[in-house]
């Protein structure tokens, strides 16, 4: 059973990568393999109104940074985010915390 | 292993040393926090330091990615001479730095002898740690006052901070980030903006001249709205209130129309305007003609946005502007700069707390740089390089004027230039327009020396001695956000490792001061420097700011009632009037108009000074230089996790406009002018007006073939190609990098 899910209040990823390099760092993953991997939609008008968003998903390599957290340290992609937008939320606390952030926010058990 | 201590740690069997990043590798004063573990001496990885106050632990690619920098095998690690009779083949020959410092020795006295110490010419890059140290080369050591850039018009910050310095008499005037207080955004004399218009401004991955961008997001989070005002729409602008997609250089008529709105509808804050601005009546009848809908006509922009974000920012006290880059590459940006400080102004958010901060220009050690030119004899200070029509420039710059110092390069007048020393930059790549004359240029004098890390085409092609430097993990220093114009901190940068025979910039200013002016360079080390310009002003060494890491400075708002921006102490501002000059006192005496108005770019479709022939050729409005996270500039081209994320030069072409043309995703593209051409791959998107096309600046292929012609391949994307010499401001600030014309064409590849 995992414990922990990973929070991204979506509406602030500015699509920097910070994330999969931080990853890659940590995990020392190959160039073209990825523990996590920013997609972007738009930018384009949907119905008349910009839209141009960014989803970082974590991949089967993800751990949730378990040595780390366990060291009492974030993960890798949550402590660099330049848009501070991701947390490792327990599960049980996860809908509140999604409620909390409002609108276009993702959550992952990896 | 070295010992503990305030900076310092071990861990396990690492040492982790916190410091604060500038450059190399390129990047912006920021001084953002890193720790650097340290494994057998090597840099094993690089993390943000949850501890500083500003970036907290966060960090982008171009950190993240230091060891691929710092360990690159291409990356040059020892000082190379070349017979200047070899410029542009690969014929280096590995030296010593004693070895180098005679041949400096011998070149600057040879050239000084035969055509005097004026003819030779240091030129600086933008934004790196070395912008602090280049004006130092020149006074200091090689005692010439010809101290420029390879850039047109200074367009690069230059002209914002002066535009800033004529009217309102102070330092860069900053977005207020709560960057001065170390509980920040929690501090209890902060507010938070409500609006904050981003003018010519896409701070996310720029990190302009200090500012951390994603302070922006920061602030979204805690309620700021944005208005933003840029020829695409920027992902911020995707999320702003207003977007206003204005034609590229037509700043000036959307800012008067901004005016026109604020002060016809009597949205301005009066007890500021009557208090403490100059030429309100005046500004007023200049801007009664720009009806938002002479600015739709001129600009493109939609009138309805315009009225709505000049009623959202005036309406909504505190709020604030960041001005960008955009502002100064144009020859029409001093006046735009005007009409977004007087907006700033009359709305009453100058040094007001979520307003826009200001500061004494030059505090802790930026002073230094410009004041050492007085050591030169005054006979010799007159004799910089200069064009006369620059009346402004002439009056009050430190520096040889840019587009003048090329023409002295090319035409020996007012006399030959004989030595050039490239201070960290890449002109041919980057910052230089016209860049094949540049090379051509440079290749007319007897000696070049050049200071980079890797190998560029501006070395390969004109330089005989390139000087290997440090990257900030392995040289002591200081990151002073906005270079001491606007500076909330000073932080101490920590050596941590060494690489191959490397030195920082101000090592090799030392080095070459030593030899060849000991009496100005008393100092041994880089620290034993820091310690005499800081202690002054701030009470402490080198090694205590080691230990504190990050010195703040402390701030206080509303400056002009407490005689804070006035050298004599009296309230106002350090201005002729004592007030902030929405009508200039000075501009007149400079053959300029005192108040802002608007003046069609040179090169655009509705310029009345080309013929209509040209305009027909050239359709579509070229705009340039926005950037992307994974480069600074130039740089980074080499790093294989950085080009993986950015891998070509892209023109953004609108669909439409690419139907039109026959082109399609993927393809290479031609943008092409009466002054020249580049290549680059076309990326289709509705975010730009059809016809406006956008295109990458700093392009240039390490893995291509080195030596000339090709030049790794450094004039086949050069969009500044496009750019014109000399199309400055009346005052000399400012160059049209942004908005120019071209047609597009298909190619078949990068090299057709």
């Amino acid at each position: 059973m995992k414990t922990h899910g990973l929070l991204i209040d979506f509406k602030y990823c500015t699509g920097c990568h910070a994330c999969e390099i931080a990853c890659k760092n940590e995990h020392d993953i190959a160039m073209d393999e990825w523990g996590i991997k920013v997609f972007e939609f738009g930018p384009q008008k949907l119905k008349g109104k910009w839209a141009w968003d960014y989803l970082p998903m974590p991949t089967d390599l993800c751990d949730l940074c378990t040595e780390r957290r366990e060291a009492g340290k974030k993960p890798a992609c949550v402590h660099h985010c330049l848009a501070d937008c991701m947390a490792v939320v327990p599960v049980e606390e996860i809908s509140a915390r999604m409620q909390e952030a409002g609108d276009k926010v993702v959550s992952y058990i990896p | 292993m070295a010992e503990e201590n305030a900076w310092r740690k071990i861990e396990g069997d690492e040492e982790v040393v916190r410091t604060c990043a500038w450059s190399p590798p390129g990047c912006h004063p920021v001084g953002c926090g890193v720790k650097l573990h340290i494994k057998d001496g090597k840099l094993v990885k690089v993390e943000g330091d949850e501890t500083h106050p500003i970036t907290q632990g966060r960090l982008c690619v171009r950190c993240l990615t230091l060891p691929e920098y710092i360990y690159h095998p291409d990356r040059i690690l020892t000082p190379l001479y070349r017979d200047p009779k070899d410029r542009g083949k690969d014929k280096w020959n590995p030296i010593t730095w004693d070895e180098a410092l005679d041949i400096i020795e011998e070149k600057v006295n040879y050239v000084k002898e035969n055509w005097g110490p004026e003819s030779q010419v240091v030129l600086q890059g933008t934004g790196r740690e070395s912008t602090l140290y280049a004006s130092a080369m020149a006074y200091a050591c090689l005692g010439t006052p010809n101290q420029s850039s390879p850039l047109s018009g200074q367009a690069c910050y230059g002209p914002r901070c002066t535009v800033a310095d004529f009217l309102l008499g102070a330092g860069y005037p900053e977005l207020d980030y709560a960057a001065f207080f170390p509980d920040r955004y929690d501090d209890p004399r902060y507010e938070v903006p409500k609006y904050i218009i981003l003018w010519g401004k896409d701070p996310l991955f720029s990190n302009p001249d200090g500012f951390f961008g994603h302070a922006i997001i920061d602030l979204m989070k805690r309620g700021t709205k944005l208005i933003t005002i840029d020829p695409r729409v920027t992902w911020l602008g995707v999320k702003a209130e207003y977007h206003l997609q204005l034609r590229p250089g037509t700043d000036a008529a959307v800012g008067l129309g901004l005016l026109h709105v604020v002060i016809g509808e009597d949205l301005y804050d009066h007890e500021f305007v009557e208090k403490w601005c100059f030429g309100f009546e005046d500004l007023a009848e200049r801007v009664k003609d720009w009806t938002p809908e002479r600015v739709a006509e001129v600009a493109w922009v939609d009138p309805d946005a315009l009225v709505g974000a000049a009623r959202a920012f005036a309406t909504n006290a505190p709020s604030s502007i960041m001005w960008g880059l955009a502002l100064d590459t144009a020859t029409n940006g001093v006046q735009a700069s005007q009409t977004l400080l007087d907006l700033a102004a009359i709305c009453g958010y100058m040094d007001v707390p979520g307003g826009i901060t200001l500061a004494v220009p030059a505090s802790f050690m930026g002073k230094w740089r410009f004041e050492i030119i007085n050591k030169l004899p005054a006979e010799l200070k007159a004799k910089k390089i200069l064009n006369p029509k620059y009346l402004a420039w002439n009056a009050t710059a430190t520096q040889a004027h840019d587009d003048a110092v090329l023409d002295a390069l090319e035409t020996d007048k007012p006399y030959p230039v004989k030595l050039v020393w490239i201070f960290s930059s890449n002109p041919l790549a980057c910052c230089g327009v016209q860049p094949k004359r540049w090379l051509e240029a440079l290749k007319r004098t007897e000696f070049n020396v050049v200071q980079d890390v890797f190998m560029t085409p501006t070395a390969m092609g004109a330089c005989d001695l390139f000087l290997p430097l440090a990257t900030y993990a392995e040289h002591d220093g200081v990151v002073l956000p906005h270079f001491g114009r606007n500076t909330h901190f000073l932080g101490a940068m920590n050596k941590a490792i060494e690489v191959g025979d490397c030195k920082s910039d101000i090592e090799i200013c030392i080095a070459v001061g030593k030899r060849l002016n000991p009496a100005e360079w008393p100092w041994d080390t880089a620290a034993e420097f820091f310690t005499a310009q800081i202690k002054p002003n701030i009470g402490l060494t080198f090694e205590e700011l080691q230990d504190e890491g990050i010195h703040m400075q402390s701030f206080e708002y509303r400056k002009y009632e407490t005689g804070g921006l006035r050298p004599d102490g009296e309230p106002g501002f350090n201005t002729t009037t004592g007030l902030i000059e929405l009508k200039s006192t000075l501009y007149p005496d400079w053959n300029e108009d005192a108040l802002p108005y608007f003046e069609e770019p040179f090169y655009s479709p509705y310029s009345d000074k080309i013929s209509d022939e040209e305009k027909a050729e050239y359709p579509l409005v070229l705009t340039t230089g926005g950037r992307v996270t994974a480069s600074f500039h130039s740089e980074h081209r080499q790093i294989p996790s950085l080009r993986a994320i950015t891998p070509d030069a892209i023109v953004e072409i609108h669909p439409e406009t690419a139907a039109k043309y026959g082109i399609e995703e993927g393809d290479w593209v031609c943008m092409e002018n009466s002054l020249g051409r580049a290549i680059e791959k076309a990326h289709l998107t509705t975010k730009l007006d059809p016809r406006v096309v956008h295109a990458h600046h700093g392009w240039w292929y390490p893995e291509q073939e080195a030596e000339e012609p090709n030049l790794y391949g450094v004039f086949k994307s050069a969009v500044n190609e496009l750019i014109p010499h000399d199309n400055c401001s009346v005052l000399g600030w400012g160059a049209p990098y942004k908005n120019v014309i071209c047609k597009i064409y298909k190619v078949n590849s990068l090299d057709d």
